[in-house]
């Protein structure tokens, strides 16, 4: 059935509303798209790392969670899972659950619990082949401890733990590639997606991560209202933005294959990205415009380097 | 009918494991456990188990996998020492604190640094109130005896907490003794199958593990913890009288050997009791009366206990495998002592601390420290509290 964003939001949402997230947030809104695309008869066991999502999501005695969740702490998302997932092998094998019950695997961890701290625990699980989806909500630094940098966090933005100051202009270093270091792992799907386009990509994605056999993996661009400093109804425009300028290019490596699965048509320039965002203030006083270009060769670069790859996959 | 047989203290609790049957085991290797993992995956892939072996990338994963097989309605096992159990160390008290009644092996390693990779007890005594319980085994049949009880106990409704099997590195993992192995069928009787009342993989019932638990919840959940520990000691009693009847065997708290009408005694963990005893029985034959307590379960605590099975000696050494490095002895001292003052029992009490990273001790060092204490029982005086045996000064 083709993708229809008015069907697809008739579905329950499998993290309630009451949550305390912020308003204008997109980690509520991920994680309700990625799990969308489960089958409504499917049982999941979620896990998630500790972060603004769980905090926020399990204050004993409430739960948002429509289903089985597990939080043990910042850095195994994957590991806990990955457990979970292997005694669920064995429990079937052994007969001690349904034959005709279904249950899948979602772990997610903001950037800091994935990109950092969480990145062999991500890279055991994901290389041992549990059959698991792995989602990365990244908004781009340690939000839950108050906007530290991660190797998440864009070159210049202004975090509490590199500061713009006087003599150095926010964070000195670039993105890590997240999605590109999963992908040599040569799993069977790994993507990079957005809340964007009426969120037909977040959910093809997340239904093919779901239900493609093995550890995939999912990095999701996640504006963070708190940490980038937006107007809180501006959530969808950021993310737009965030892809039209390619400074979040969405594509998916599908078994080794690399399509890039949207290429803005007017690639705009980045700074249209950087301006609705209070982190990158700094960049836009007078004598400040290399950073801009800086940040513009680096995106450019990068995307170059992914059209090549598409081409190389072909 | 047992079957006699000869193996490590490793191949020991590997077969038991194999007789258990989990489904899953989560482990890294790591010297002096590394064989538990290796022996066991032998069994995954000869069919001989249905375990899940998930070979994780770490002891941390070790451990939150096992926290995610176990909470996902499972069995869940693992082994490690020394380091591996300090890098899982956060996910150690979260097992605890989410009342997942796991089983780990710790063959006990001292804990780096500078590496070292021989016996002390630095690994687990350093996790002692982690909220597991805690047996120590002083042999590879004790070793086996442990694990077949273990489930049993963990998981028993008014307990739910991980057990900590834990057998001294090297002198016991490794070294190949005599023992007495039960037939599988009895093993699975006697253990059982796990029925948990909730669990993730329940998908009529799905529930949530692990939340923020603030201001308004912790101490409460902190107390129940405290009193599921405080239940585990006449659990333990229980099923080890269970035990006993089917296997003969007998195993309490604690042992007491020659200890009711002992003058001097040594209390003493793992390994070095045999090496004890076999000075209690030197000496007995001059007619000292010398004894021994050797502490089976150390978490739970048998504080009373044990106040009370030293109450008539006149003297007592308490031996620590590992320095508490406080400026006032080792955990085993503190605890012993504060047991003994709380129950209102005065025995002139003396820590040695010996053993450590695998330094020999040889019945004229245990011979040591029984001299001593018939010193302090003739004169009353107490020299030095704070005692080392076999270091160079």
């Amino acid at each position: 059935m083709a993708y229809n964003l008015k069907e697809n939001l008739k579905k329950k949402n499998r993290l309630t509303n009451g949550h305390r997230m912020c308003a204008g947030c997109g980690a509520p809104v991920v994680v309700n798209a990625v799990l969308r695309a489960l089958k409504e008869e499917d049982h999941a066991v979620i896990s998630s790392a500790t972060g603004c999502l769980e905090v926020s999501t399990f204050i004993y005695p409430y739960t948002a969670w429509e289903d089985s969740f597990v939080h043990t702490a910042f850095e195994n998302s994957a590991a806990t899972l990955s457990g979970v997932e292997a005694a669920y092998k064995a429990m079937k094998k052994t007969g001690k659950l349904p034959a005709d019950k279904n249950t899948k695997f979602i772990a997610f961890g903001g950037d800091g619990g994935t990109y950092d701290i969480g990145l062999q625990s991500l890279s055991g699980a994901m290389e041992r082949g549990h059959d698991m989806v792995y989602v990365c909500y990244d908004n781009g630094a340690y939000m839950n401890t108050g906007i530290q940098r991660s190797s998440a966090t864009p070159k210049y933005a202004d975090t509490t733990t590199s500061p713009a100051g006087k003599v150095i202009p926010g964070k000195q270093q670039s993105r890590k590639d997240l999605a590109l270091i999963m992908a040599n792992h040569h799993l069977p799907y790994v993507a990079q997606t957005a809340i964007t386009q009426n969120f037909k990509d977040i959910h093809e994605k997340a239904e093919k991560a779901i239900y493609t056999e093995g550890a995939c993996f999912l990095n999701v661009l996640t504006p963070c209202p708190t940490g980038w400093v937006y107007d809180t109804s501006e959530l969808l425009q950021i993310s737009k933005l965030a892809v039209d300028t390619c400074y979040w290019p969405l594509y998916e490596i599908d078994h080794g294959k690399l399509t890039i699965t949207y290429k803005p048509a007017n690639k705009l320039p980045v700074e249209e990205f950087l301006k609705k965002q209070k982190r990158f203030k700094h960049l836009f006083k007078p004598g400040n415009e290399w950073m801009i270009e800086d940040i513009q060769r680096e995106v450019d670069e990068r995307w170059e380097e992914l059209l090549k790859l598409e081409e190389m996959s072909k | 009918m047992s079957i006699k047989e000869r193996l490590s203290g490793n191949e020991a609790i590997a077969t038991a494991m194999k007789q258990i049957n989990p489904d899953v085991v989560a482990a890294f290797p790591i010297t002096p456990s590394t064989e538990i993992p290796q022996y066991f995956s032998t069994f995954v892939s000869n069919g001989s188990v249905t375990t899940e072996f998930v070979a994780v990338e770490s002891e941390h994963s070790a451990m939150s996998a096992s926290i995610g097989a176990q909470a996902a309605g499972g069995r869940a096992m693992t082994a490690t020492s020394a380091n591996g159990l300090s890098l899982m160390w956060e996910m150690v008290y979260i097992a605890s604190s989410l009342r997942l009644p796991m089983v780990m092996t710790v063959a006990n390693r001292a804990v780096s640094g500078p590496l070292n990779i021989h016996n002390d007890h630095s690994d687990s005594m350093g996790c002692r109130d982690s909220g597991w319980i805690q047996l120590y085994s002083e042999t590879n049949q004790e070793a086996y005896d442990n694990m077949l009880m273990a489930h049993r106990i963990g998981e028993h409704k008014d307990v739910q907490l991980p057990v900590m099997i834990c057998m001294d590195g090297f002198i016991t993992s490794h070294a190949i003794e005599n023992i007495m192995l039960e037939e599988d069928s009895f093993v699975k009787e006697f253990v059982g199958e796990y029925h948990p009342e909730n669990y993730l993989l329940n998908a009529e019932n799905p529930i949530a593990v692990g939340p923020l638990d603030l201001q308004a919840y912790l101490f409460e959940h902190k107390r129940q913890q405290a009193e599921a520990m405080a239940n585990a000691k006449q659990v333990i009693l229980d099923v080890s009288k269970e035990f006993e009847a089917a296997t003969g065997r007998k195993y309490e708290l604690f042992e007491k050997y020659m200890l009711d009408d002992a003058e001097v005694a040594i209390v003493v963990i793992n390994s070095t009791a045999g090496t004890a005893k076999a000075v209690v029985n030197e000496l007995r034959e001059k007619g000292i009366k010398a004894g021994l307590l050797k502490i089976r379960v150390y978490r739970p605590f048998p504080a009373e206990e044990i106040a009370k099975a030293l109450a008539n000696v006149k003297a007592v050494a308490i031996l620590d495998k590992t320095d508490g490095l406080n400026a006032a002895g080792g955990p085993v001292f503190t605890d012993v002592t504060s047991a003994l003052y709380a129950n209102n029992i005065s025995v002139k009490a003396i820590n040695y601390i010996y053993g450590i990273g695998g330094r020999d001790v040889r019945t004229d060092d245990i011979e040591k420290v029984y001299n001593e204490l018939i010193k302090i029982k003739d004169t009353g005086v107490v020299e030095n509290v704070y005692n080392y045996l076999g270091v160079r000064d």
